[in-house]
């Protein structure tokens, strides 16, 4: 893969980074749309695994050995380890008379679908093109995906604000550390090797702490919806 | 000096360890110990500090700037100790005998506070912005479970606002460390490790785009754990449900080294940008949550919404306080640190007590508080009007000097809207306040306090269903809006328990001494940090 990769370098370098770019904000669209949360939690981990991808093609055609290591980490962790303890943790909420342990969040969006993909690629066409202004180029990857990572990030607000579920929005949050790992993977290929490793562990205490306040939602509201969190105000 | 370092990240930590495994009792007293311990550890780290940084182990870096940041969390965190020993002795008397989910809610406390504190004492020790982050993240994910401990639908809701908020929040603050890293790089090549030292040595060289880029968003990022408007929505929440324990940590030291942080970004960046954007930046967020939070301070209804409303005006403080950039606003705006956190603990935990007694936290149904509570009282009056900045307590001194600072470095419209945005807060404070302590109780037979609340309550319990409610009592609360006083019986004079007066009468004289005449050796720890602050140690 090395080889093929160096040969290869510049133009399939980054016209493959930028396709797995456009693939992880394909993945944060998609989340808008899903309506099993196994659903979720599964695009979150396909979305995981683009990341990971994208650090084992940077590793090869840049030559970083480190990003081995993070990519290899960073897949144990995010597409396996998060959405187990996910699953783990998220087991058993599904409603009386529902499917075994898998709750339906459908239709939590606060805007039609339509409307809230609309708002998404506005948001994202900014991130992208405010991107272009700040001159920040990259010695590893093509300026296109940093500008795709900042979208993805934008984008991962709009879905915390949009639906109205507590594990999406949880969701979104992971997703919006995987833009944020896309613009590490950019603008910082070179940041130490233990720092990634204490990000990412940091990310998994977040997991758990996320998911248990899941349950605690869910032990008093009976439902993921967020639609009763409106008692404190003022 | 590496030994006291050591313990000072060490002791919390095994605290919590001790509490998980070992009876109540103990977990109790190596609180208040250890708790008491790392306060006098900071103190003997504080005459080296303010001489010259201290670095250990790579990972550890103390200088003057922390050892602010140190005194107020390590302060709270041992007035906190005492005060939750009386705070949870009276939960225990709420069924007959041991109750054993009490006793798992007291564990859990007891380790969470211990985790908590140790995560806010780590944060201002780290020696890189990525160790910083990580150690602020830590303090979001152990202390939102420490607002999710009372087990009632407002504090689940109240948790969940304040994780997912506050987690987006640093999420943008990571983005900004990232850029940051970015910039470093640029000038130290790829193995830059993104600590403070030599990325401070080199600040005049980074590339300007990255940098302005990194402080916007770790202002924006930082700010929300800081309590800046606009993204200040969790902390009202987050501080009326917690325990008043948590409430007072989160309110004197979370938002502290949240602000902490921020001033680290500003460090360099003042250097690499000339002072005039980042000035600009937290000038704008300062103002806006000055003014925002001071009127906000007259509508509420609950003690600790209105002492939360004060946090984020105090914080617009703090920013409007680096924004003047001169030397005496900067050390305006460190003593601030210093005595926010004893004035706002002070007020959580007076206020604590009163909601003990009243059983509500309902602003309109407390009253006559002076007359009930012969030391809380006067404390806690004491302690609202050390927050409105009046003479002698510390906040007068740091406030009057930040304003100086104002008029000395020409931001006189500023200084003005400050002046202004204050004295409107102190009345907010001072007229619900006064109501709450000196108004006689009107006595309406054997209904005191709790009875009036529910139709007044226009958020509060009554609007729950009735098995959400007996869920809720099941589990209630120390001082919960159902607290587990019964509403029928007459109150008496009395404090309801010496643990929760001491740390409040020694935070009362804390504030009298920063006020009146703070020691040599803080004003020069103070000097020293105001010098690294604007570029010049």
């Amino acid at each position: 893969m090395t080889g093929a990769a160096a040969v290869a370098a510049p133009s399939v370098f980054s016209g493959s980074a930028n396709v797995i770019a456009v693939g992880v904000l394909l993945a944060e669209f998609g989340m808008f749309r899903q309506a099993l949360l196994r659903d979720q939690v599964r695009l979150y981990a396909a979305q995981s695994t683009l990341i990971s991808v994208l650090a084992v093609v940077v590793a090869a055609a840049r030559h970083l050995p480190d990003l081995y290591v993070l990519a290899g980490l960073s897949f144990a962790l995010k597409a396996v380890i998060v959405p187990a303890v996910l699953r783990r943790l998220l087991r058993g909420l599904g409603a009386r008379g529902e499917g075994p342990g898998w709750t339906d969040i459908a239709g939590s969006g606060s805007l039609s679908l339509a409307t809230t993909v609309l708002v998404a690629i506005a948001v994202a066409a900014f991130g992208f093109f405010s991107v272009a202004a700040l001159g920040i180029h990259s010695p590893v990857l093509p300026t296109t995906a940093l500008a795709i990572s900042i979208a993805v990030v934008l984008v991962a607000f709009v879905l915390m604000i949009m639906r109205r579920d507590v594990a999406s929005q949880a969701i979104g949050f992971f997703s919006l550390e995987n833009g944020v790992s896309l613009t590490a993977l950019v603008v910082a290929a070179g940041l130490p090797l233990i720092l990634e490793i204490v990000f990412l562990f940091d990310l998994l205490v977040a997991v758990v702490v996320f998911g248990l306040l899941i349950r605690v939602h869910h032990g008093r509201a009976e439902s993921l919806s967020t639609a009763d969190l409106t008692r404190l105000r003022g | 000096m590496l030994t006291i370092v050591l313990l000072l990240l060490v002791l919390p930590a095994a605290a919590a360890v001790i509490c998980l495994l070992a009876p109540l009792a103990v977990a109790r007293a190596v609180t208040a110990t250890f708790g008491a311990a790392c306060l006098g550890l900071v103190i003997a780290v504080l005459p080296a500090a303010s001489h010259h940084d201290l670095a250990y182990l790579g990972f550890l870096r103390i200088d003057a700037l922390s050892v602010v940041f140190l005194l107020a969390t390590s302060f709270l965190y041992a007035a906190v100790a005492v005060y939750s020993i009386g705070y949870l002795a009276h939960g225990r008397a709420n069924d007959d005998g041991a109750d054993p989910g009490f006793t798992r809610y007291s564990r859990r406390f007891w380790v969470g506070l211990n985790l908590f504190a140790w995560a806010m004492l780590a944060a201002p020790m780290m020696s890189s912005l990525a160790l910083l982050w990580v150690a602020i993240e830590v303090t979001t994910v152990i202390s939102a479970l420490l607002v999710a401990i009372e087990d009632t639908d407002g504090a689940a809701e109240a948790a969940w606002k304040y994780v997912l908020i506050a987690s987006a929040g640093l999420g943008l603050a990571l983005l900004a460390t990232i850029f940051a890293y970015y910039a470093g790089a640029q000038v130290l090549g790829q193995s830059y490790d993104l600590a403070f030292s030599p990325l401070l040595h080199v600040a005049a060289r980074l590339p300007h785009a990255p940098v302005q880029l990194a402080f916007v968003l770790a202002v924006l990022g930082f700010g929300t754990k800081m309590g800046l408007f606009p993204v200040h929505t969790w902390l009202p929440d987050a501080h009326s449900e917690a325990p008043t324990p948590i409430s007072a940590m989160l309110s004197g030291s979370l938002l502290a080294v949240s602000f902490y942080a921020i001033l680290r970004f500003y460090q360099f960046s003042a250097v690499a940008l000339g002072p005039r954007f980042p000035r600009n930046v937290l000038l704008i967020f300062g103002i806006a949550s000055l003014l925002l939070a001071a009127l906000y301070l007259f509508g509420q209804r609950d003690i600790k919404r209105l002492l939360a409303y004060s946090s984020v005006e105090h914080m617009g403080i703090l920013a409007i306080g680096v924004s003047f950039g001169a030397p005496i606003a900067l050390a305006g705006v460190l003593l601030h640190v210093l005595a926010h956190a004893a004035a706002k603990g002070n007020a959580f935990m007076g206020a604590g007590v009163l909601v003990h007694k009243f059983g509500t936290k309902q602003l309109s149904a407390i009253r006559g508080g002076l007359d009930l509570l012969p030391w809380s009282g006067p404390l806690f009056l004491l302690a609202v009007l050390a927050l409105g900045a009046m003479p002698p307590f510390g906040i007068f001194r740091s406030e009057f000097e930040i304003v100086e600072g104002g008029f000395a470095s020409h931001g006189n419209a500023a200084a003005a809207v400050l002046i202004i945005g204050v004295t409107v807060a102190f009345f907010g404070l001072a007229a619900t306040t006064t109501q709450m302590l000196l108004q006689p109780r009107a006595v309406t037979a054997g209904h005191p306090g709790a009875a009036q609340a529910p139709a007044l309550a226009a958020v509060g319990a009554a609007a729950i269903p009735a098995d959400a409610a007996d869920r809720r009592a099941r589990t209630a609360p120390p001082d919960g809006p159902q607290g587990h006083r019964p509403s029928a019986a007459p109150l008496t004079r009395g404090e309801p328990s010496t643990w929760m007066v001491i740390p409040v009468a020694v935070g009362a004289v804390v504030l009298i001494v920063l006020g009146v005449h703070p020691p040599a050796e803080l004003t020069d720890l103070l000097a020293r940090a105001v010098r690294e602050l604007s570029g010049a140690a």
